[in-house]
This record gives C-alpha cells, structure tokens and sequence, in this order.
C-alpha cells in the first residue's frame, strides 16, 4: 500500500506546476488589455467567417432607392451609392481580410520563412550568404511600390493561366471565385512576409545550433532534420509567435491598399480595400465623403484600425510574456 | 571600419545591379508591348515592327539587360514611354526632391513629437500617464492613412482655414503641414515605442544613480547622462524609418494632390512605363543603401564601444 515519505509529502505541497503553455496563458490572460484585444480580434475574424449566416442582404444587391442611406434599422451601417447594404458589405470584407491573413502567412511565412531561416541558420556558410544576399535586395525596394508592381504585372498572367486551367479541365468559376485575386495578393504579399520572419528565426537557429544539448544530439548520429524540426524548432517558437502577431496587422493593411488601388480583391467581391477605394474614388474624394456620409467610410476603416490595434497590443503582451528575459 | 566601408560600397553596385535585374525582368513579364503603348492609336503593325527595332526591343533580355546597366552607369535612364521621349531623368528628379522635402518634414514632426514623448513616458513609468501615452501613440499608429488624411483636411482646413487643403507649395509653405503630419504622427509613435524602451534601459544604469548621489541637478542628469545615452538605439531606427517612408507617402501624396514620386511611380506601374520605374526603384534603392551605410558609420562615431566588423 501507499505509504507517504515526507518528500513526497513536500512535493504535494507546492503547488501543481501546469506546464509551459498554460502558464503563459495565465500570464497573458492577467493583461486585461491584451485579453479583451484577443477577444476583440477573434470576434472580428467570427463575424468575417460566418458572414453567408449574418449577411443582413445579399452583399451584390443594389437599390437606387435606398442610395446613401445613413443607419437605420433595416440598414445597420447605411447603404453606399448604390444602394447597397454596408454593414453586409463590411462582413464580407472582414472574410476577405481573414482568407487573405491565413493564405498569406501560411505560406509566406511560416512554411518559407521559418524554413528557410531554419536553414540558413543551421548549414551557415554559401547557402546561409546567397540567402542574404537575396533578402537584401528584396529589402532594398520601398515596400509598398514592390507589391504593386508584383500584383500589376502577375495579376493578368495568373488569370491568363486561370482561363487556361477551365479551358482544359471543364472546372468553371476558377476565376469568378476569386481564388485568382488571392493567389496573385499572396504573392505579391511574399517579399514582404519572409524575409522578416527568415532573419528572426536564422538569427536563433545561429545560436541553438552550437547549444550543447544539440551537439549531443548530434553526437548520438541524430538526422540533421529530426535535430532541426524536433530540437531547434520547439525552441524558437516563441519569437516566431511574437513576430507574427505583430505581422498579421500589417499583412491585413497591405492587403486593403491593394486593392484601394484595385490591385487586391477585384469587385464585385467586397473587401476592406475596396470599400474605402469605391466610396472615396481611390482618394480624390475622401474629404467630401468623410464630410457628408462619413459611415461609408468609417465602417471598412474602423474595422482596418481595430484590427491593427488590438493584433499590436496581443503582440506587445505575447512578447513579455514568451520573452521575459528580453525585458 | 574602412574594410567593412569597402566591402559595403562594393556590395552596393552589385546589389543594384540586381535590383535593376529584377524590375528589368518583371517588365518583360509584363503584358503589353512598350512600343505599342508609345505609339498609342496611330499603330499599325508596320509602326510598331520599327518602334519595337528602334527600342531594341526583339534582342534578348541578358542583351537589352546590359545596354540599360551601360547606359544607367553613363548617367543615361532612357527615354519615358509615356512622356514621349523626355529623358526619366528630367521627370523623376523634380518629382523625387518633392518626396524628399515632404518625408524630411514628416521626420522632423516625427522627432520632435516622438522623442521628448518618449522620453517622458519612460520617466513617468509606475504612474498612469505612461501607459496612457502608450496606448494612444498605438492608436493613432494604428490610424488608416485613408482616415487621417481626409479628417485632417476637414478639421483644420475646411472648419478652421488654418491651412490650405491641398496642393504643393514647397518645404517653407503652410501646405506641408498637414500631409507631414500625416506621415509623421505613426512615425512618432515608432520613436516614442523605442526612445522609451532606451530611456528605461538607461535609467537603471549604475552611472545614473551615481550621477544622483553626485549631487547633480536633476535636470542635467536627465539631459546629459539619460537622454544623451537613450538616443543611440534610436539611431538604427532613423535609417528604417527613413526606408519605410520612402514609398510609404504614396497615399498621402495621391489624397492630398501632392506632385510627388510616389504618384509618379503609381502611374508609371499602371501605365507601364518601365523605364521610369527602373529608374525609380534603382534611386530608391541606392539612396536607401547608402542611407543606412551612413547611419551604421554615424553609430561607430557616436558611440565608440561598437566595432563594425
């Protein structure tokens, strides 16, 4: 039967450990702010997934005689020029903006990224110096004028190839989907997102590979991708979650001056961008707008701001809280 | 130093070069044919056969690639697709010294709001006026462009005619007030992030508390050993900020009419007029190179504990 040593008597006492994640979870719960702007964000990305189910109309729908409207009970937000409802429209942009995150950091990010940096950290040498020297260039272009340039010249190619694809296989709506407008923003968004999240993740993946408990696993005839994946990895987590709560705000704005240019999400699909782009006559109008029906304005950007707020505040406490030591 | 000055200045033309590959190749990509786009309506395929053999246009890319490199190192863009056969130099020089002025203002707005905010921020920590000036800075970086720029026209200019709306009139005009704000103001919000993060940094210094047991008025160990010493991370950011504005006034100059090179670049992209927009990203890139080539130097100065290697 049990008997209690007083050791184990002793190790009763303290206090249940709860294990890493859940410690940090009850760190970053304590910030109030930080955990009303999570609750913030997931509620946003909520209305933008389940936009077919709270669509008060049909987002496409016009009613030249319901044309700028302000709120009302029947038009939440109000109706823009053409009649249509905003509150709908903004809904559905917010899906745009969750599709366009998701595609966009999976791939850019955290697949080329972090697989690159694990790389380039872990071998150093030729390979670590061309993927530099690439980056560097990358980074020499003014953001924003390298991602409209990417998506004004890929754009026509990637739906040339779209065609082609419907044409061969007899799959119709390739295009209409609007799967061409995310592949080409994806893209365009590429330069922007690796290369950041690359040095991050090289930058430690430099100092973990001479660790010691690395040099045995070495020692033990480990493979070179279990060390990286199992060993060096789990390891840099942290900072990678840091960088890319701080990178979604941006990815999300990149995306709405896109297509503010009518570059990004083609009508009559809504997006953020979009919206702001119509309403103001990519720009030349804003002040008229802002002054006579400053709803249609203020919905998509309210939205934009939001976002980018809370998704900075998230990331401000996810560092102290991952990162203690940085402080 | 030198030996890494060297090495950097060597790099550069090299990574120009591929830089000015990459905006080359992404033109042959590009649907459309120049010379159909300079010949507009009056095209007929004969025209543009000769248009396209006046342009070198059929010769293959590594060959047309190299002519423009022997061409740019001449001082020589190449001539406009659009304005019809001005040199790009002539257009975008004008364009780029009116980017230039406005990003400077937007800078010094960015300083002067940021730096002493940032700095009073880190002294006031444990109080609620530190997380108070946090939190707005955050919001107003958060602010849209789209947003700023039009509420900043309606309050100051339409309700109070304190400022002219729209329009370009040069560094010492009042028409530089607001868009400079407009970029400057996320740009403060950067400086006060970081000059706090310094200043907090600084504060805890053994030298400081030393200074205060001297006897030293406070203001002078504020000034001269806090402040002093708090700047030189803010240094590195100078040059990212510097980069980040370069293209970043392209909304601002398009909302507030602004004959600038971000609206230059923006037609020059949908028009297709690669010769400006090589000309243009090569600029951009090789100021923006040797924009942080001269901060890492003024850092090695400033502060002579930091070895460039």
């Amino acid at each position: 039967m049990t008997s209690t040593t007083p050791t184990s008597s002793i190790v009763q006492d303290l206090p249940k450990s709860r294990g890493h994640w859940r410690n940090i979870w009850a760190n970053f719960r304590r910030r109030r702010l930080a955990f009303v702007s999570l609750i913030l964000i997931s509620f946003i990305y909520l209305l933008g997934i389940f936009a077919p189910v709270i669509q008060t109309h049909d987002y496409q729908e016009t009613n030249l005689r319901e044309t700028q409207q302000g709120p009302s009970t029947d038009h939440w937000f109000g109706t823009d020029r053409a009649g249509r409802d905003l509150y709908t429209r903004v809904v559905w942009g917010i899906q745009t903006t969750v599709i366009i995150t998701i595609t966009s950091f999976v791939t850019g990010s955290l697949f080329l990224g972090v697989s690159i940096g694990l790389v380039a950290g872990y071998f150093r040498g030729w390979i670590d110096a061309v993927i530099m020297r690439v980056g560097e260039v990358i980074s020499a272009f003014p953001d924003i004028l390298l991602i409209i340039l990417l998506a004004a010249t890929l754009r026509p190619r990637i739906t040339e190839f779209a065609r082609d694809v419907e044409d061969s296989t007899g799959i119709s709506g390739l295009v209409s989907s609007g799967i061409v407008d995310y592949v080409v923003i994806g893209i365009a968004l590429l330069p922007l997102s690796w290369f950041g999240m690359m040095r991050l993740v090289r930058g430690q993946v430099l100092v973990l590979r001479d660790a010691e408990y690395v040099q045995a696993a070495r020692a033990m005839g480990t493979s070179t991708p279990r060390i990286l994946f199992r060993h060096i990895l789990p390891n840099v987590v942290s900072p990678i979650i840091v960088s890319v709560s701080f990178g979604i705000g941006a990815i999300a704005l990149s995306e709405v001056v896109l297509s503010f240019f009518g570059l990004g999400v083609q009508p009559p699909r809504p997006s953020l961008g979009v919206m702001i782009g119509e309403v103001t006559a990519r720009g030349g109008a804003s002040v008229s707008v802002l002054r006579d029906h400053p709803e249609q304005l203020l919905a998509p950007i309210i939205v934009v701001w939001l976002l980018i707020f809370s998704w900075n505040i998230v990331g401000d406490a996810l560092n102290d809280v991952l990162n203690p030591r940085a402080r | 130093m030198l030996a890494y000055i060297v090495r950097r200045l060597l790099w550069t033309p090299v990574l120009l070069a591929l830089a000015a590959f990459f905006v080359f190749f992404m033109g042959t990509f590009a649907p459309g044919d120049p010379a159909e786009l300079r010949l507009g309506n009056r095209a007929t395929p004969e025209r543009i056969e000769r248009e396209r053999e006046r342009l070198g246009l059929d010769d293959p890319i590594p060959v047309r690639y190299f002519r423009y490199v022997g061409d740019v190192l001449k001082g020589d863009f190449g001539d406009s697709y659009h304005y019809q056969g001005r040199p790009v130099l002539e257009i975008i020089a004008p364009r780029l010294w009116v980017s230039m002025q406005l990003n400077i203002a937007a800078l010094i707005v960015a300083i002067c709001i940021g730096l002493p905010l940032g700095f009073y921020a880190a002294k006031k920590q444990g109080t609620g006026r530190d997380p108070a000036i946090v939190i707005s800075m955050l919001i107003l970086y958060a602010m849209p462009v789209f947003f700023t720029a039009p509420f900043l026209i309606l309050f100051f200019a339409v309700k109070l005619h304190w400022v002219p709306a729209s329009g370009w009139g040069g560094f010492f005009s009042l028409q530089i007030i607001l868009p400079a704000l407009t970029i400057g103001i996320p740009g403060a919000a950067v400086f006060v992030r970081h000059m706090r993060a310094s200043t907090l940094e600084v504060i805890g210094q053994e030298y400081v508390r030393t200074a205060h047991a001297k006897g030293m008025s406070n203001f002078v160990v504020n000034y001269r050993h806090v402040a002093r010493n708090a700047l030189l991370p803010i240094l590195t950011i100078m040059g990212f900020t510097l980069a980040g504005m370069f293209g970043g006034s392209l909304i601002v100059e398009l909302i507030y009419g602004i004959p600038g090179a971000g609206r230059l670049s923006l037609d020059a992209i949908f028009q297709r007029d690669f010769p400006v927009l090589t000309a243009f990203v090569l600029l951009g890139a090789g100021m923006l190179v040797l924009a942080n080539l001269v901060i890492d130097v003024a850092y090695t100065i400033v502060d002579p504990r930091i070895r460039l290697q």
